[in-house]
């Protein structure tokens, strides 16, 4: 079957089951997307489908209905998207782990609302466990990148 | 001239005599320096100069020995290199190192000693010296104990200070200058007329020298890194999905596998039938493990699937089966016959409350779960005679050692890769995922397999913190508080874990009792009592160890002990303090929290102090009794650590710990039906939210005391300030945790 990451066409034989997130990792070899739980609750596997954040546990490859975009697609160490900027500048992870989900939450969350509430983007991540409690700095670098990206 | 001059190049040139110095512990075992080991595989064209930096034509790498699971270790120990060695920040790069003796954490066993960290006194010191050195004799590569940077701070700047003398000092033999006439900057020296010889080209001329200039580390006044904000240096790979975990580990034709094992620890299976999972696409073998069965595939997922796939008839868990009869283990300590420690008993706590007491209260915590995000996992790959590992893990050499005792191999076969870990928090000081990666190698001779638990397994096969149960009894007299006396029992992590290590530990464990018996206040009649509990479910280390429960029994009890007496929490802890560092915490909090102010009905500030790890620790939950429950408005927390490294590591630290402690205290439990943990995903065993986190407002306090690690301190008095919080908004004391169980939050 077809599925279209990071804008590059891929052609995978695995049974139409098999969650996108072990697509992704074990026969893409994209392993910025992480696995925390399998069952939709830590938000570490979460990517976009048609520019919506996703948790990649949950889609049975066999049903994906648009293009996917992983960290590695979002932005690169040389030129790392506005919300890995505001990231790396808040220096918000502690271990990491979950950082690549809540990176592609905020992104998507940002794309679609650009100026939130305090509220907004606590309710836009909170989908998302960080087990280190990185959620103070996290809560600044969303604000950052929100200001970056409505300066265009 | 120092001793560093006389030891051989393949020694420790680490500033030894200021490191043994001290120490009253004179036999040779101990003054003898561990090898360096990065002479043993050192590649054509690298020299060594110290264990702990490591030198070719592409560049330095320091050797940063302890492990990071997000608390920042590897950027802090390269700093304390970097900035001896004058290395340029952007151009550092580490290695984790080889396991070794070499990299000993003497700082860990040190603070392992009974004496509260508040005692100078010379037995206390003798205690630590001897510690110290066991640690040293003993090789204990362990990182934990909020111990790094303790540790650290003064072998790797000695370790940086002596390769920059060895550099200076090879310059100088081939400019023909003075050693006092050169300087360093950014991994070059610098000749008097400007000229740049970098550490590169000077390396191997350096790895002779004795230097000629003493190693002593800067005067912290001339600090580059030290002291100020740093970029860590994992912030990029984790901020673009790029930093590589054990769970990302590739090998060419890597197989992968993951594991089912009886839920009932220790239970053992009795049979399994893997006819359905054999056949399944993508399976490659199922093998039988130690306590159940492991399936390898040719990816995560078919393995996860196969597994689950396997019928298991499981055996019954070796202790009581639910949590009730759990706890009836751990109440039926409370008897002399289980006395562990009494190592506070001040004043006549018998006489005091012989006729009645103004509180008597019972307290109780759940078991709780490590849960790091990155579940348990490890790569290990059998071939030609040898064993090599990949993994994230705390302790390397003991994971070594276990390796060699499940493959039969000498310990000098196995390679071990120590890998950044997505979290860990105390778990990954266990090794058994490494044992069982290694069983799967074992069936798979010539093919490397990596290991990855499902989440379920994970919580399941945790070694959690403990439940407890503390009785308390205070009065107050004249308005003060007259007399407090505290009873603790709880199976021992140090005897369940080092158990599982092979090692015994004798007398009593202070895990029991740390946190409660060694808080720097005079009350007049004042007892700590552990009783220790039966080893049921085996237990471990869990962020900040016995003090992350013992606080919350302390602080809970000395909070109703002052509202019994009337006085205030605040002044009445400061009034009972003996120790100058914690007033000054305590003192500082209640200026940023503006203690005392007048709140709105329906409001209420909680206080709570712990010192552990060496840390005086306070913080001030405010919270408000709403419609919905109860919300945590702010948190103000205030730490001494002695001297900040590093402003934005320790802020995230601290603030980290914070939602750490508040998080379980609200819902976290791990709780026990038919010998399993009832508890398998993050769907019943809640961490904190975003939308749950409270603004945190955190500063750490400088003194000038002994510097101190940050990982753990902050999160001890979380739990009692949020609970000491609710009864100052609602009335309602809760003794229980996690609170969810008493009261609505928001």
């Amino acid at each position: 079957m077809k599925l279209t990451v990071n804008g590059i066409v891929h052609e995978v034989d695995v049974e139409p089951e098999m969650p996108l997130l072990w697509v992704l990792r074990d026969i893409l070899g994209l392993h910025g997307t992480k696995y925390g739980c399998g069952i939709a609750q830590c938000g570490a596997c979460t990517v976009h489908v048609d520019g919506v954040a996703q948790k990649s546990c949950q889609i049975a490859v066999g049903d994906l209905w648009g293009p996917v975009t992983t960290i590695e697609g979002l932005g690169t160490p040389d030129a790392p998207h506005p919300v890995q900027a505001a990231w790396i500048e808040h220096q918000v992870a502690q271990c990491g782990y979950c950082q690549s989900g809540q990176v592609m939450a905020a992104a998507a969350f940002l794309a679609e609302v650009p100026t939130p509430t305090a509220t907004q983007i606590d309710d836009a991540l909170s989908g998302n466990l960080c087990r280190c409690g990185t959620y103070p700095r996290l809560r600044a670098a969303v604000a950052t990148a929100a200001q970056k990206l409505s300066e265009g | 001239m120092s001793k560093a001059g006389k030891i051989a190049r393949r020694s420790f040139l680490i500033g030894t005599a200021a490191v043994t110095g001290g120490f009253a512990v004179g036999y040779y075992a101990y003054r003898k320096p561990p090898a360096n080991p990065l002479l043993d595989e050192l590649a054509p064209g690298a020299t060594a100069l110290t264990p702990y930096v490591l030198i070719d034509a592409t560049g330095v790498t320091l050797i940063t020995p302890r492990a990071d699971m997000g608390q920042g270790a590897t950027s802090v120990q390269a700093a304390l290199i970097a900035e001896e060695l004058d290395l340029a920040w952007d151009a550092v790069r580490t290695d984790p190192g080889p396991p070794s003796a070499a990299y000993y954490n003497a700082a860990i066993v040190a603070e392992g000693m009974p004496f509260a960290a508040t005692d100078a006194g010379w037995i206390a010191q003798g205690a630590r010296s001897m510690g110290g050195a066991l640690g040293k004799l003993m090789g204990l590569q362990i990182t934990g104990g909020s111990s790094t940077v303790p540790d650290a701070y003064d072998r790797l700047r000695h370790a940086g200070a002596t390769a920059r003398a060895m550099l200076i000092g090879a310059a100088a033999d081939r400019l023909g200058v003075a050693a006092d006439r050169l300087r360093t900057r950014d991994g070059a020296v610098i000749a008097p007329d400007g000229t740049r010889l970098p550490y590169t080209d000077l390396a191997e001329a350096a790895a002779g020298i004795t230097p000629s200039v003493p190693p002593l580390p800067k005067d912290p006044a001339d600090w580059r890194y030290l002291g100020q904000p740093m970029q860590r240096l994992d912030i990029v790979a984790k901020s673009t999905g790029t930093a590589r975990y054990g769970i990302d580990e590739t090998q060419p034709g890597m197989v992968h596998a993951t594991v089912r094992i009886n839920p009932r620890i220790g239970g053992g299976v009795r049979g399994y039938d893997a006819s359905a999972a054999q056949t399944m696409r993508g399976v490659l073998k199922i093998v039988p493990i130690t306590g159940g069965a492991g399936a390898i595939a040719d990816n995560t997922w078919r393995a996860f699937q196969a597994a689950a796939a396997i019928r298991f008839d499981w055996g019954p868990a070796p202790y009581p089966a639910d949590t009730a009869a759990l706890f009836d283990t751990i109440a039926g300590a409370f008897d002399p016959a289980t006395r562990d420690s009494r190592l506070r008993d001040d004043g006549d706590v018998d006489a005091a409350l012989a006729r009645d007491a103004d509180i008597e209260a019972e307290y109780r915590i759940p078991f709780l779960a490590h849960a790091s995000l990155e579940p348990m996992t490890a790569l290990a790959w059998l071939h030609d005679g040898r064993l090599e590992i990949r993994a994230g893990t705390q302790i390397p050499r003991f994971a070594v050692k276990t390796a060699a005792r499940v493959s039969g191999l000498p310990q000098d076969a196995i390679t071990l890769h120590a890998l950044p870990m997505g979290g860990s928090f105390g778990r990954r000081l266990e090794d058994d995922f490494i044992a069982q990666a290694v069983e799967l190698a074992l069936a798979m001779e010539g093919t490397p397999v990596k290991l990855t638990w499902s989440r379920e397994e994970d919580m399941t096969h945790d070694f959690p913190r403990p439940a407890a149960i503390a009785r308390g009894r205070a009065k107050a007299t004249d308005g003060q508080l007259r007399a407090l006396d505290l009873s603790i029992a709880t199976p021992s992590v140090g005897a369940s874990q080092m158990g599982r290590l092979g090692m015994s530990s004798p007398g009593p464990d202070t895990a029991i009792v740390a946190g409660a018996w060694d808080q720097p206040f005079a009350i007049p009649d004042y007892r700590v009592t552990g009783y220790r509990a039966p080893e049921t479910v085996p237990v471990s280390s869990w962020r900040s160890v016995g003090a992350s429960g013992n606080g919350f029994f302390h602080e809970c009890l000395l909070d109703e002990a002052i509202h019994a007496a009337g006085a205030d929490p605040l002044a009445e802890r400061l009034r009972l303090c003996t120790h100058a560092a914690s007033a000054q915490v305590l003192e500082t909090l209640g200026q940023m929290a503006d203690w005392g102010s007048p709140m709105a009905p329906g409001r209420g500030r909680g206080l709570a102090f712990t010192l552990s790890f060496g840390v005086p620790s306070a913080q001030v939950v405010e919270v408000t009794a709403t419609d919905a429950g109860i919300r945590i408005d702010r948190v103000f927390a205030v730490a001494d650590v002695g001297r900040v490294l590093d402003p934005v590591n320790i802020e995230n630290q601290m603030q980290g710990g914070v939602v750490w402690g508040l998080g379980h205290a609200i819902g976290a439990q791990l709780s026990y039906a038919d010998g399993r943990p009832e508890q398998q995903n993050f769907d019943t065993y809640p961490a904190m939210r975003l939308y749950q986190c409270p603004p945190i407002i955190v500063r750490a306090l400088e003194t000038g005391a002994p510097i101190r690690g940050i990982g753990e301190p902050t999160v001890p008095p979380a739990a009692p300030a949020l609970a000491n919080a609710i009864f100052a908004a609602t009335g309602q004391r809760i003794r229980t945790l996690p609170l969810a169980q008493s009261v609505d939050f928001v």
